[in-house]
């Protein structure tokens, strides 16, 4: 260890909130990168899951008749 | 080789052998990364010039590093767009730019810290940092071409364009902004004139660099991932993956595609 | 047409149109003369960027500072920023007008190859943008207090550096040309690639105002000049093509 205790870690001989402010910056920016990507693809995964849902509810041949009925009607372009 | 080409064109085969990957690149990557930081804050011995401040460097090299060459891949990859019209190379192009631009960024930002208790100033117009600036510039320009265009197909060629005549102009603005630097002011402070580091502070500074590497490769494949999924998704085995009644691990990428 | 027809027994297609389409360096001078009386017509549209060059080096004096000993070191930076945001602006005119109408197709559908009409559009482009801005600089330098030396080895570099800002710009007004917002995205794009021609532009008229021979540096301008030039209008001709199929 080249520091005798935790504090001299923290304070690094002035130097600390420099080197800190990086690795917490570095942490955080990669961090928040994870995160946007995680939920990119859990918004993804849910958009896709309620669509293929109500597909699947849609069709007469596993749900039963909707005759009648009104039926919501998907109308996102993609 | 070209049965491996083939298959990469083929996006299922990718989502597979991606999810295989992932896991070990993202353990690997942070198990050396982590160590390497622990190590460097920690127990590297301190620089005898610069004292402890030093110790940015162990992002600040890695972050520089990895922005330059996630550059150099985007404009590999820009070529195969355009003469193979490979659809993977342009969803790494599209997976990776902000990865890419947010490592410039800290490349920047560690950069202009370590200045202060260094030069004395935050900002300096040292010669790599203001080629670092232009590098964000150019990631920056790249993203902005590649969400203004609607077209998905002609957006990844256009930005393919971009990123090339940015990767050619990459060394002419390196050499025009050294040579801008020693005009205008005699060289001052060199990073790299350090004397030769002992291998308590390189073995670390490697590990990080090695580990970010690794790191890369899984949120790169991870983002690429998701951009698959979303180009393919009225396709066969994409809905076959997000049944409703099946498998669903597939957020956290590390769904087969053949287990379905 | 006609002569050949003749030739050909009736009911048969002509199978080498091509023999009937004027040669590559005809076209060129062609497309060059047509852009050039398109712009003199549009006569505002020819002075609005040397309007626009001049005020925004007007702003320094007012903005920074009127004394003699600022403008004379910085004003062959104002000058060249001046030019370059100049050139910038007006570049989004350069491919906008003829997709907008259909020519641009037409001329991708010629039979010479696109890179070289491209290269005459660029031309065109430059004689009536870069030359006036090269020919106003002498006046502008004079209101900046430099020095005759200093206004002629300007003007020399702006006679090499704003052809290279025009080729690079192709480039970028190219990939923007079907886009609405394109203006504001080609700069973006494109100033970071402007970077070292604007270095070595400022850096050798400095260096002539130090005393120094600035034959290298020229020589340094010029191999910019080469490599964009054969460079840059094949990756404007393909980022044509490609806004061309996305529209």
């Amino acid at each position: 260890m080249a520091f005798d205790s935790l504090n001299a870690l923290i304070v690094m001989e002035g130097h600390g909130p420099y080197v800190w402010t990086c690795y917490g910056v570095f942490f955080l920016l990669l961090g928040v990168l994870v995160w946007w990507s995680l939920r990119e693809r859990r918004q993804l995964v849910r958009e896709q899951k309620q669509l293929q849902q109500q597909k699947t509810e849609a069709s007469p041949l596993q749900a039963g008749s909707t005759a009648g009925s009104f039926q919501r009607i998907n109308t996102s372009r993609q | 080789m070209w049965q491996f080409f083939h298959k990469l064109g083929s996006p299922k085969w990718f989502y597979g052998i991606a999810g295989r990957f992932m896991p070990w690149l993202l353990g690997i990557g942070l198990l050396l990364a982590l160590s390497g930081i622990v190590w460097g804050l920690g127990f590297a011995p301190k620089d005898y010039l610069q004292g402890n401040s030093y110790r940015i460097i162990f992002i600040h090299v890695p972050t520089a590093f990895l922005a330059q060459s996630v550059y150099l891949m985007m404009a590999v990859a820009g070529v195969v767009t355009l003469v193979w019209k490979m659809k993977l190379a342009d969803v790494f192009v599209k997976a990776v730019a902000p990865v890419g631009a947010a490592l410039t960024f800290l490349a920047l930002f560690t950069g202009a810290v370590w200045g202060q208790p260094t030069w004395g100033t935050w900002w300096i117009w040292d010669a790599r940092l203001t080629s670092m600036l232009i590098l964000l510039f150019l990631y920056l320009g790249v993203m902005a071409l590649g969400s203004a265009i609607a077209d998905e197909k002609s957006a990844a060629r256009a930005v393919a364009v971009l990123v090339l005549v940015g990767v050619v102009n990459i060394p002419i603005i390196k050499y025009s902004v050294n040579w801008w630097n020693t005009l205008h002011q005699p060289a001052t402070f060199k990073l790299t004139e350090k004397p030769t580091m002992p291998p308590e502070m390189w073995v670390p500074l490697l590990l990080v660099v090695v580990g970010l590497y690794l790191w890369f490769g899984w949120i790169a494949l991870y983002r690429m991932q998701t951009e698959v999924l979303r180009r393919e998704r009225r396709s066969r085995w994409v809905q076959d993956l997000m049944h409703p009644g099946g498998r669903s691990d597939v957020s956290s990428g590390g769904a087969r595609a053949d287990g379905v | 047409m006609g002569k050949q027809e003749s030739v050909v027994p009736a009911g048969l297609p002509i199978l080498d149109p091509v023999a009937e389409s004027p040669g590559v360096l005809r076209a060129m001078l062609a497309l060059l003369r047509r852009d050039l009386r398109l712009s003199i017509r549009q006569k505002q549209d020819l002075l609005n960027p040397l309007l626009f060059f001049a005020m925004v080096v007007a702003l320094f004096p007012l903005g920074v500072s009127p004394e003699a000993s600022f403008l004379r070191e910085a004003g062959t930076g104002i000058l060249w920023v001046g030019a370059l945001l100049a050139t910038l602006l007006s570049l989004d005119h350069l491919f906008r007008f003829d997709f907008e109408d259909g020519t641009l197709e037409q001329m991708a559908l010629q039979p010479q190859p696109l890179f070289l009409l491209v290269l005459a559009k660029t031309l065109a482009h430059w004689l009536v943008t870069g030359l006036p801005l090269v020919l106003l600089t002498p006046v502008l330098g004079l209101m900046l207090y430099l020095d005759g030396n200093s206004v002629a080895v300007l003007c020399l570099t702006l006679l090499i550096g704003t052809p290279v800002l025009s080729l690079i710009g192709s480039v970028g007004a190219a990939l923007t040309v079907g886009l609405r917002a394109g203006g504001v995205l080609l700069s973006l794009l494109i100033i970071p690639l402007y970077i070292p021609v604007l270095i070595f532009g400022t850096g050798t008229v400095m260096a002539a105002g130090d005393g120094a021979d600035v034959s290298g540096h020229l020589a340094l301008m010029a191999a910019m000049l080469v490599l964009a030039l054969v460079l840059a209008p094949f990756a404007a001709a393909a980022a044509l093509k490609i806004s061309l199929s996305a529209s």
